[in-house]
């Protein structure tokens, strides 16, 4: 018998667009997106420190989507249409999120039908206020208020206050996010209201001339520290 | 007609002849499946079975599940450029070292309910059978409960009903404390169903049984009594964290089952102590299989040409003399660890590589500036200038030249001409063994592994292999634990008498006086026995440090060189000592050595162990199907 290219070739061609049809489904497009913020202020973090899971009870499975702060304190999630319940783990971020007694945390329900903004209104221990940085003779230097916030049985302590400087705008205590850090001892504090600090800033290679610098906040007994926005400065 | 009958007899005999055997036809025997009532009547099959859980019990690091089991932690430096995201990442994913395997729990369960209902065995090999499994049982769940905190205890084989309702089989999470306690009453309930017999090391025995109910007992107390440091690393239910009130039960239970091995009631077992050497009496511990060694209480064992064989010999032989040419080099501890071993004084100091004023000391043999040390430095690592199958190690950077600067190569062995002689006159500028940057399979930390490495003709070649054995227990060991577990209750004179034992073995013979047993002295004593061990991890979580030593910030050179002896001493690169050569004629210091402290430039992460690791991450799809399971803490 002799092959006919061409019918061959069709019933390649329809199999192929038939077979594409079905199997694939839309990637979620609804994007939920926020912010952490005390009082409008936002809050900032550690790259990659502070993780949220979102949850969605109608689906049968009842693991989280996790998805993890941005240093500035925002997050964006796509997702798709639908019911959900956000959420912070225990123990995570340098603030306190509402306890609902045996073991249970409070989540933010969420109904998902647009883009949508969420913004995370959490209590945190302190606040970095008024930053200040200023580069002089090879130096970097800061000026700022730590505001105390959760006075009650909950308060803590300032276990130290840090200035990080960096490369590039990640800036953080973490090892390869810093290229000079000075730390201040909590108790070494005197004015809360008037805390400076300032640190040699080392040539960097490619030599630029600026850096990206941020204070930091670590509470005694909380892992993730609590940062001031990042700023440039040029020198 | 004649035709006709024929095919007419034909067909008759043959309905006849094939129907009759119909019946036993399909009843043959199938000869590659045993139902359980076989499998079960026979010592030798069940021992088979037992034999395959045996083979499939989980180990941190063990010597057939990789060498980079053994390379992380800054305790070495791996040559594999395959393998360098373990220098270069700057901490763990909250599922690392995740274990959640009931599959193997079932199987055991299944097991023991079969061995008991079997007919055809003798009640002494039914015993030890039941007995064996159960240890294995336990022994899984010692592994989950050191990874994941409190975990579901099943002791029976859940099967479905098909009923529909699936609740009944969703399990919540037990205490941390109660599957702590299950281990220590299993293995007090099933040891006098095991041999007392030194001689039986890859079997459970009842030395077995106990050394893991002594270690069992230690980390339950550990955790209860420095568990209080970490507050947040707890659940409500108490899944995670075990209240600091228990903590003085555990430890005397950790001292009476590690005492019932030190006083001989579990069988003979000493230290190995056969060559006169310490360091090479250290390393033949690890080699020794015979009946010399009554040190190793329970083995994974490997036989060569016999099926089961590993190449941590093949992966880790120094390059120099190779079994199996670039197939060597890739673990090289580092000089954190190798600064840790004490001087023979008990007093700790980095390799003197400078004097006082910073000038370097120069050697006259490599070797010189490792000695005077706890034998169990040259035990477990192979120094510049030792000899490995008779083969002299190679280990040097390069040249330095009289104005200070380095010459050298960056391909291992190079022949190149110094400055200031005849081009033509070639000399090999550095180590066919390293160190150099980047360079895969040689040292890059400037040391090899010792420990494990099989001295055997053949053993580095990958088709043959080694068949040294993993000792997951071993009497050193149960006197280290039953030196802390004193120590914490208060009773130092009794630590100081444990812990001395081991220091003796390895040349440390000024013993430490009771005021002198301290956290510190504990916790560097386990660091340094129990080298590429498995230790390491679980002693750092228990004991509550491993966010402190692993805190994520760059360990400065200074860090290294101060403070060696402390528990809390930062411990996040891997560090190398590197020897060079000086070429200096005229001079009297030409020829002589000195090294270097120097940092691989491979490592560029720091460890960052967050309080989020101390319980590794409960799969995502284990709380989907039960909702009973809580998560971890800080995750």
């Amino acid at each position: 018998m002799k092959i006919k290219f061409h019918y061959i070739i069709t019933v390649l061609i329809s199999l192929v667009v038939v077979s594409c049809a079905k199997d694939n489904y839309d990637a979620p497009t609804i994007k939920l997106s926020g912010q952490l913020t005390y009082q409008g202020a936002p809050i900032g973090v550690e790259t990659n420190q502070v993780p949220f899971s979102i949850y969605e009870p109608a689906f049968g499975k009842k693991a989280p989507i996790g998805g993890i702060f941005a240093p500035d304190g925002s997050f964006s999630s796509l997702l798709f249409k639908g019911k959900y319940k956000f959420t912070i783990s225990a123990n995570q971020g340098p603030f306190m999120w509402k306890e609902l007694g045996s073991g249970k945390r409070d989540s933010l329900d969420i109904d998902l039908t647009g883009n949508q903004e969420l913004m995370i209104e959490v209590m945190p221990y302190y606040m970095i206020r008024t930053p200040q940085f200023t580069a002089s003779a090879g130096n970097l230097s800061a000026t700022f208020k730590v505001e105390k916030i959760i006075t009650d049985a909950n308060a803590k302590n300032i276990e130290r206050v840090n200035l990080y400087i960096n490369k590039t705008s990640f800036v953080s205590g973490n090892n390869d996010e810093n290229i000079a850090k000075i730390d201040l001892a909590g108790s070494a504090i005197v004015d809360p209201n008037s805390i400076s600090l300032s640190v040699a800033i080392p040539t960097t290679a490619p030599i630029q001339n600026y850096v990206y610098a941020r204070i930091g906040v670590k509470i005694s007994g909380v892992e993730d520290m609590i940062f001031s926005p990042v700023q440039k400065v040029s020198f | 007609m004649k035709k006709i009958f024929l095919i007419t007899a034909g067909a008759v005999l043959l309905t006849v002849g094939s129907c009759k055997r119909d019946d036993s036809f399909l009843n043959i025997p199938p000869n590659s499946l045993l139902t359980t009532e076989k499998a079960f009547s026979d010592p030798a099959l069940v021992l088979s079975i037992l034999g395959d859980f045996y083979n499939r019990e989980v180990d941190f690091s063990s010597l057939d599940n990789g060498w980079a089991s053994f390379a992380d932690f800054s305790e070495a430096f791996p040559s594999e450029n395959g393998a360098a995201y373990l220098v270069e990442r700057t901490g763990w994913g909250y599922g690392e070292w995740g274990l959640w395997d009931y599959g193997y729990i079932r199987e055991l369960n299944l097991f023991l309910q079969r061995a008991e209902e079997a007919t055809k065995l003798t009640e002494t090999d039914k015993k030890r059978f039941i007995a064996e499994a159960r240890f294995l049982r336990a022994s899984h769940y010692f592994e989950m409960v050191k990874r994941m905190g409190g975990v579901p205890i099943i002791t029976e084989p859940l099967t479905y009903d098909y009923s529909g309702d699936i609740e009944k089989y969703q399990k919540p999470r037990a205490k941390e404390s109660e599957v702590y306690d299950f281990i220590i009453s299993e293995a007090e309930a099933i040891k006098v169903d095991l041999p007392k017999n030194s001689n039986e090391k890859s079997r459970a025995t009842y030395a077995a049984a106990v050394a893991m109910e002594c270690r069992a007992a230690l980390y339950a107390a550990s955790i209860a009594k420095y568990g209080a440091t970490t507050p947040t690393v707890t659940l409500g239910g108490d899944e995670v964290g075990i209240p600091a009130s228990m903590a003085n039960a555990y430890y005397t239970k950790a001292l009476t089952a590690a005492q019932e091995i030190i006083n001989g009631t579990a069988g003979i077992y000493k230290l190995y102590e056969v060559l006169p050497n310490a360091g090479d009496n250290f390393a033949g511990l690890f080699l020794d299989k015979t009946s010399v060694n009554q040190e190793s209480i329970y083995i994974e064992d490997f036989k060569a040409n016999g099926g089961k064989t590993h190449g941590f010999t093949t992966n880790n032989q120094p390059f120099s003399n190779s079994d199996e040419g670039l197939d060597a080099g890739r673990l090289n501890p580092s000089l954190n660890l190798a600064e840790s071993f004490e001087k023979l004084d008990n007093t700790y100091a980095p390799f003197a590589t400078t004097d006082n004023l910073g000038n370097p000391i120069y050697y006259d043999e490599q070797k010189t500036i490792f000695e005077g040390r706890d034998g169990r430095l040259a035990g477990t690592l192979l120094l510049p200038g030792d000899y490995f199958k008779s083969g002299k190690l190679d280990i040097w950077a390069g040249y330095k030249l009289a104005d200070g600067s380095t010459f050298t190569s960056t391909e291992a062995g190079a022949l190149r001409s110094l400055p200031g002689t005849p081009a033509t006159d070639l000399v090999q500028v550095v180590g066919k063994d390293g160190p150099i940057n980047n360079l895969e399979f040689r040292t890059q930390s400037g040391f090899y592994v010792r420990k494990y490495l099989d001295p055997q003709v053949g053993s580095g070649r990958r088709g043959r292999g080694s068949d040294v054995a993993f000792i997951r227990y071993r009497y050193a060991e149960v006197l280290l634990n039953a030196a802390e577990a004193a120590f914490e209750l208060s009773d130092l004179t009794t630590a100081a008498g444990y812990i001395n034992q081991v220091r003796n073995r390895a040349g440390l013979i000024v013993d430490l006086l009771p005021a002198e047993i301290t956290f510190d002295r504990i916790v560097h004593e386990r660091r340094v026995e129990l080298a590429f061990e498995g230790h390491t991890l679980f002693d750092m979580k228990r004991w509550r440090l491993a966010h402190i030593v692993w805190d994520g910030q760059a360990e400065t050179k200074t860090d290294l060189l101060t403070n060696i002896g402390s528990a809390t001493h930062r411990n996040t690169r891997p560090w190398g000592l590197w020897p060079y050569k000086i070429f200096n004629p005229g001079n009297v210091n030409n020829g002589k050595w000195i090294f270097e402290v120097t940092l691989p430039s491979k490592v560029t992460g720091a460890n960052s162990f967050k309080l989020g690791n101390y319980y590794s991450e409960i799969p995502g799809d284990v709380t989907s199907k039960n909702p009973k399971i809580v998560k971890q803490p800080n995750q």
